[in-house]
């Protein structure tokens, strides 16, 4: 019996260890695949079901997303991630380009500039948030300043401003993620061919329009991947707003995340929170699918010039 | 990449000596005017914290000390009132750190083997194991908070510092199998084809081969976990509240309400302490804060 069961039991732990890199992914498989497949659903079939302050899963329809749609302050906040969207990641990429092409020209201490450039992402937008309000609040920041040193009628009061309110935000969160732009954009700087470089200036091109017909034209897929995670960046911004404005005056600043926030936790629509969730989702695969799509064809048609 | 230093060429270097010299000139102008706009926020509010408050509400945050002193900082660590308790920010603090370094050590635990499993073992169906662990990177966290507050409430973790530990450790092993699987797959498959020869199993071939080649990205994963943990406020806010919190959450709370008496100088002094730990890991780790940042970007 003995004898046995040894070489039985050295069978099954073989058997076993040779399925180890998969046992090994168990545990991560299963918490991913509820993190990611079953969260979303249930998150999905809330949106559809007839909860409001608490769950209650029977079927409801797709009555909140109508509803959704037909609050202002809804509307509101996505006409803001638009804009909001759309000069952030214009500004970041704009500043940072400069930012890149400026240290790229063999300054020195370039590790000093860089890490300066870059460390607001390393802080959060909490802190960037109540940091730049003060600096922002007319009683406590720059208008207060101006009015000190003698410019007593000096007014800057965007933050309490309902029309410039949002581009107190833009302007914060491109403070905030311009270094990102500058660190990718500079690793393209230096991965372009320094044959090309020179043959334009051989050329006689002058350095900017080096930068502008040369330069920056061979290095657009990096320009395209930091849109990209911008983008995401744009449609996940939550912390910001509550930090910088907690999305007033009124809902001039307000964003879809907080609107979500709200609807779950502040006024007890568990439903109708649910469905702007998952406009946020949808939001976000309209950004990142068809960059998928387009990353893994241009893999293809790399694979296939090169053999 | 990122951290090449050395160039071929120089753009600068065209026209005549004069031209040379201003366009160099115009360069560390505007270097140093961009610098001076990303360090004077956070330099100001770190002069504040020093002041007395009678003198920044009399004059504002953007003005010259009178005098300076250091008993706000005391204050903000120990004794100043968030919400009711009087313990200062270090009771936030320690939170955060209680909630971010298991949180860290166990995603990056986890990235690491995970990744070695997913690049080096072939198996069937592997790339939608990946891709379902990456999908985890995306997801919006406003999809995940209703069943996160339900899965915590059913397992007697809500608000616990424990909770938010869980819920970083399972979001952060996206991110940390994305890194380590990238990194891994770059190591040489002839390597472990050899040892598997040898009569190395999966283990052994990960103690011997892959961990001693596993510190860069240890570091970068260590980096992005830790700061971006750290940095984390809607589920800190979601999922606890009152002494429970994260120190993100609650600088919010002391800051956004809009009622009561400021106290600018102790309040500055909290937001110092709650940037600080980051900042100094940052600072420490800055290559591999900008290699984590690229190849979590572009890949």
């Amino acid at each position: 019996m003995a004898r046995s069961s040894k070489p039985a039991a050295q069978g099954l732990f073989q058997r076993l260890s040779g399925w180890t890199p998969q046992l090994v992914l168990v545990p991560t498989l299963l918490a991913a695949f509820v993190y990611v497949v079953v969260f979303s659903l249930w998150t999905l079939w809330i949106s559809i079901s007839q909860s409001t302050l608490l769950p209650n899963m029977a079927y409801g329809g797709f009555g909140e997303y109508a509803a959704l749609w037909q609050s202002k302050r809804w509307i509101v906040a996505y006409q803001n991630l638009f804009l909001f969207g759309t000069l952030y990641v214009l500004g970041s990429l704009i500043v940072g380009t400069l930012l890149a092409i400026l240290i790229d020209q063999r300054v020195k201490f370039e590790s000093v500039w860089r890490t300066i450039f870059l460390y607001p992402l390393a802080i959060s937008f909490i802190v960037t948030g109540t940091v730049w309000r003060w600096i922002f609040h007319p009683q406590t920041g720059v208008e207060r300043a101006l009015n000190d040193l003698g410019w007593i009628s000096a007014q800057f009061d965007w933050i309490t401003d309902r029309d410039m309110a949002l581009y107190v935000v833009v302007f914060t969160g491109i403070w905030h993620a311009s270094g990102f732009a500058m660190a990718l954009v500079l690793a393209g700087l230096r991965s372009v061919d320094s044959d090309l470089i020179k043959a334009a200036q051989i050329d006689g091109a002058s350095m900017a329009r080096t930068y502008r017909r040369v330069v920056l034209p061979t290095i657009w897929p990096i320009f395209v991947a930091v849109t990209v995670v911008l983008l995401q960046f744009a449609i996940k911004t939550y912390d910001l707003v509550v930090a910088l404005t907690q999305g007033g005056p009124g809902v001039a600043t307000t964003v879809p995340a907080i609107v979500v926030y709200d609807l779950m936790f502040q006024r007890g629509q568990i439903a109708q929170g649910a469905a702007a969730a998952v406009m946020i989702l949808v939001a976000l695969a309209l950004v990142l699918v068809p960059y998928l799509i387009w990353s893994i064809w241009r893999d293809k048609q790399g694979k296939r010039t090169h053999g | 990449m990122a951290e090449v230093s050395h160039q071929a060429y120089d753009p600068l270097a065209t026209g005549s000596k004069t031209q040379q010299a201003r366009s160099r000139g115009i360069v560390y102008v505007l270097l140093t005017f961009f610098a001076l706009l990303y360090l004077s926020p956070l330099l100001i509010i770190f002069m504040n914290t020093f002041r007395p408050l009678d003198e920044i509400v009399r004059e504002g945050f953007i003005s010259v000390p009178d005098s300076l002193s250091l008993k706000y900082w005391g204050e903000a660590w120990g004794s100043f009132c968030i919400g009711g308790t009087c313990e200062g920010v270090s009771r936030y603090f320690s939170n955060t750190l209680l909630m971010t370094i298991p949180a860290t050590i166990f995603s990056t635990a986890l990235g690491l083997v995970n990744g070695y499993a997913l690049s080096k073992w072939r198996f069937k169906c592997d790339a939608w194991v990946f891709g379902l662990i990456t999908l985890g990177v995306f997801l919006p966290a406003q999809m995940t908070l209703l069943p996160w507050a339900f899965v915590l409430g059913q397992i007697g973790l809500s608000n616990t510092i424990m909770g938010l530990v869980l819920v970083h450790t399972v979001q952060g092993t996206s991110f940390t199998t994305l890194f380590c699987r990238n990194y891994f797959v770059a190591v040489p498959d002839d390597l472990i084809k050899a040892a598997r020869i040898d009569g190395a199993g999966f283990w052994r071939i990960f103690r011997r081969i892959m961990l001693p080649l596993s510190p860069p990205i240890v570091i970068v994963c260590v980096i992005w976990q830790f700061t971006g943990i750290w940095n984390e406020f809607l589920f800190g806010t979601v999922f606890t509240s009152g002494e429970n919190q994260p120190i993100t959450a609650a600088i919010v709370a002391f800051s956004g309400s809009g009622t009561g008496e400021r106290h600018y100088n102790v309040e500055a002094a909290s937001v110092i302490f709650a940037a600080l730990p980051p900042l100094f890991i940052y600072v420490l780790g800055g290559k591999y804060f900008v290699r984590g940042l690229t190849s979590g970007a572009v890949k």
